[in-house]
């Protein structure tokens, strides 16, 4: 108990003198969490525009008023006909074209309305799927207002959508609870792991191995200052989230901790895991990049899991950081309690033992 | 166990693969002995100090440091025995004076404590107590680390190649600690590449490719060169070496310093091989009769092997 105070001093120190690693630590979530939010999102605004309009009336001009009026599109220009506006797509000034037929007031005025057509940019898939969602909503309500001040009976909504835990779909909602579990990731997984690998290529560690100082008293004097430093990261960026975006945890910040703790365990054990078997900072780094991208794209930070093939779903089922996504989300805009989320508790437990009893094995006998 | 050698290896066989690197090395060092390992470059020297040091288990035969066998007593041992790893390995962004309270509060002593022990030593290095030890110059870290190695009262020292890369001065110098460590009774195993080192040490083993080629008193080794030897010099050392090697009645002829060192066969006659030689193109060749020294032995003892 002495000698891992001794250490964990002497690491302290180290810590602190380090020319980079303590501004890393406080520019670090810093970053992520004033910056990275606004440009993860996935909502899609500004969507370019080119209308053709071969009616040329009050109704037409109506429906492009509402089209520029709107948030999410930017209106380019209004052609006469179709292959100018074309060349527009082609030349990327436009996403999506909007064809007003022929006749549409008259029409509307019929009953029975002449169809508008939508043609959309497929490249990016996500912005013209979006787009051509919104075009669609846009020229339905023009036409029930039309219609309405026709006199016509106005067609009833039929759908009436009310998102719930997240009510306006704000997508930085989504991604805050996240990011901190990358910031977890960086600082207790990889962190601990990059600097016991130091040792081994400093030689330093030669000078310990020869003492009579256990390998895991050395190895927990590495990994105890990086989950101090990681939770009170937590509290740090929990703070951030709740003074810059509003979003405070629905449910117990306590939860939030128990889930955090197993999570270090687990990310603490696999890098100490990766360092015994390193020989270099390179051959580190590399192993944890892979395991970084991994987690990263398949563990439902970026996308949902379940929009994934049914292959890459269970692989998934096999990544410590899911249960800990779906954790810090339901907690956070569900207000979730740790009796409904038990599984991922207890699974994430089962993934703290399973690997740190890898870090044991991976122990050289004596040194 | 008190009559037992500080340090006893028999038959200590270490493989990495299809490498040997060392092959059924046995040998003694006595309490209070000054023990020097004298081989080049890839020896075995470095293995048999990671051997030693439970840093790595043997493949075959047993070693014990004070009593305590290296496999099955690690522990023990490493409360025993000092090290000094041939690379500088102590804490670079920590000062001198911080490394040293480390180590001692590794140990569980304190640095006070050993004092008497490493003073003529630290005494050297106390006008850079606060200076880290990563900007220190090549000497001072080199008595920093024997510092560090000697600050639990270790009965046994290893030190592996404490002296290369460092000057002549220091390196004079650190060998009168040593000796100064001997008269305190600490036993010591030290490796070095430098023959000249060789003579400082109560005896020593030659070390070549993972064998022992011999073990004696450094005027023991000497004196097991019964043969005449001779120092040969000129202006084209090149051509000469060559030449010679080429001539009748000479069996060897290598590079040595500034002369080449020749040994011939039975009933040579120097003065006869220089008007050889001068009739070869080499009238300025000079060749008188040399004392062998522990590196001639060497090359002897390792020509020998193959």
């Amino acid at each position: 108990m002495r000698t891992l105070c001794v250490l964990l001093e002497k690491e302290f120190r180290q810590f602190l003198r380090n020319p980079f690693l303590p501004k890393m630590v406080v520019i670090f979530p810093l970053m992520i969490m004033f910056v990275i939010p606004w440009v993860t999102t996935m909502d899609v605004r500004h969507i370019g525009v080119s209308v053709v309009d071969n009616d040329l009336t009050t109704a037409s001009r109506r429906l492009i008023q509402k089209i520029d009026a709107s948030d999410y599109f930017t209106l380019g220009s209004v052609t006469k006909d179709f292959g100018s506006s074309l060349t527009q797509i082609e030349a990327g000034d436009a996403d999506v074209i909007v064809e007003i037929p022929d006749g549409f007031e008259r029409s509307i005025a019929a009953g029975a309305p002449e169809k508008v057509s939508i043609t959309a940019n497929g490249v990016n898939a996500l912005k013209g799927s979006l787009g051509t969602q919104y075009m669609v909503q846009t020229v339905m309500q023009t036409l029930a207002e039309l219609r309405g001040e026709e006199g016509l009976p106005a067609a009833a909504d039929l759908v009436v959508v009310e998102n719930r835990y997240n009510p306006t779909l704000e997508y930085r909602n989504y991604m805050i609870p996240a990011l901190m579990i990358m910031l977890l990731i960086m600082i207790c997984g990889f962190l601990p792991a990059l600097n016991l690998v130091g040792e081994k290529e400093k030689g330093t560690i030669e000078q310990i191995n020869v003492t009579p100082v256990s390998r895991l008293t050395f190895t927990l004097a590495k990994l105890i200052p990086y989950w101090i430093i990681g939770l009170v990261v937590l509290a740090f960026v929990m703070l951030i989230a709740r003074a810059v975006y509003g979003l405070a945890p629905a449910g117990s910040v306590g939860a939030i901790y128990l889930a955090a703790v197993l999570f270090i365990l687990t990310m603490s054990g696999l890098g100490v895991a990766i360092a015994n078997r390193s020989e270099t900072m390179q051959q580190a780094m590399f192993v944890m990049f892979f395991f970084v991208m991994i987690f990263v794209l398949m563990s439902g930070l970026m996308t949902p899991i379940e929009s994934m093939p049914a292959w890459a779903q269970w692989i998934t089922r096999f990544l410590p950081p899911c249960y800990f996504v779906e954790i810090m989300r339901s907690v956070y805009l569900k207000g979730s309690l740790i009796a409904e989320l038990w599984t991922n508790y207890a699974l994430l437990g089962v993934f703290a033992a399973l690997f740190n009893t890898l870090t044991a094995v991976t122990y050289r006998k004596q040194a | 166990m008190a009559a037992r050698n500080a340090i006893e290896a028999e038959g200590l066989t270490k493989r990495y693969g299809a490498l040997t690197a060392l092959d059924g090395v046995t040998f003694g060092v006595a309490r209070g002995e000054l023990f020097g390992l004298i081989g080049p470059d890839g020896a075995g020297k470095t293995t048999l100090f990671r051997l030693l040091t439970t840093l790595i288990n043997p493949d075959g035969g047993t070693a014990s440091i004070a009593g305590c066998d290296i496999v099955r007593d690690y522990r023990e041992i490493r409360k025993r025995v000092g090290y000094m790893p041939g690379r500088f390995s102590l804490y670079p962004d920590l000062s001198v004076a911080e490394n040293l309270d480390f180590f001692a509060a590794l140990f569980g002593v304190s640095a006070e404590a050993s004092r008497d022990l490493i003073a003529p030593i630290y005494r050297q290095i106390e006008p850079f107590r606060t200076r880290r030890a990563g900007k220190l110059s090549g000497g001072m870290k080199q008595k920093l680390a024997l510092c560090c190695a000697l600050i639990h009262r270790p009965s046994v020292l290893l030190l592996d190649e404490p002296t290369t890369g460092v000057d002549a001065v220091s390196r004079s110098e650190f060998w009168d600690m040593l000796s100064e460590l001997k008269s305190k009774g600490i036993s010591m195993l030290v490796s070095t590449p430098y023959m000249d080192e060789a003579r400082r040490c109560d005896r020593i083993a030659l070390i070549n490719e993972a064998k022992i080629l011999g073990i004696d008193t450094p005027q023991g080794i000497v004196s097991r060169f019964d043969e005449p030897i001779y120092a040969l010099s000129g202006r084209d050392m090149y051509g000469l070496l060559l030449a010679a090697r080429r001539a009748e009645g000479v069996r060897e002829c290598y590079p040595f310093g500034e002369a080449h060192h020749l040994i011939p066969d039975a009933g040579f006659d120097a003065a006869a091989f220089a008007r050889f030689l001068a009739g070869q193109g080499f009238a300025d060749a000079v060749i008188r009769p040399a004392e062998a020294g522990i590196e001639d032995v060497f090359i002897k003892l390792m020509h020998h092997e193959q």
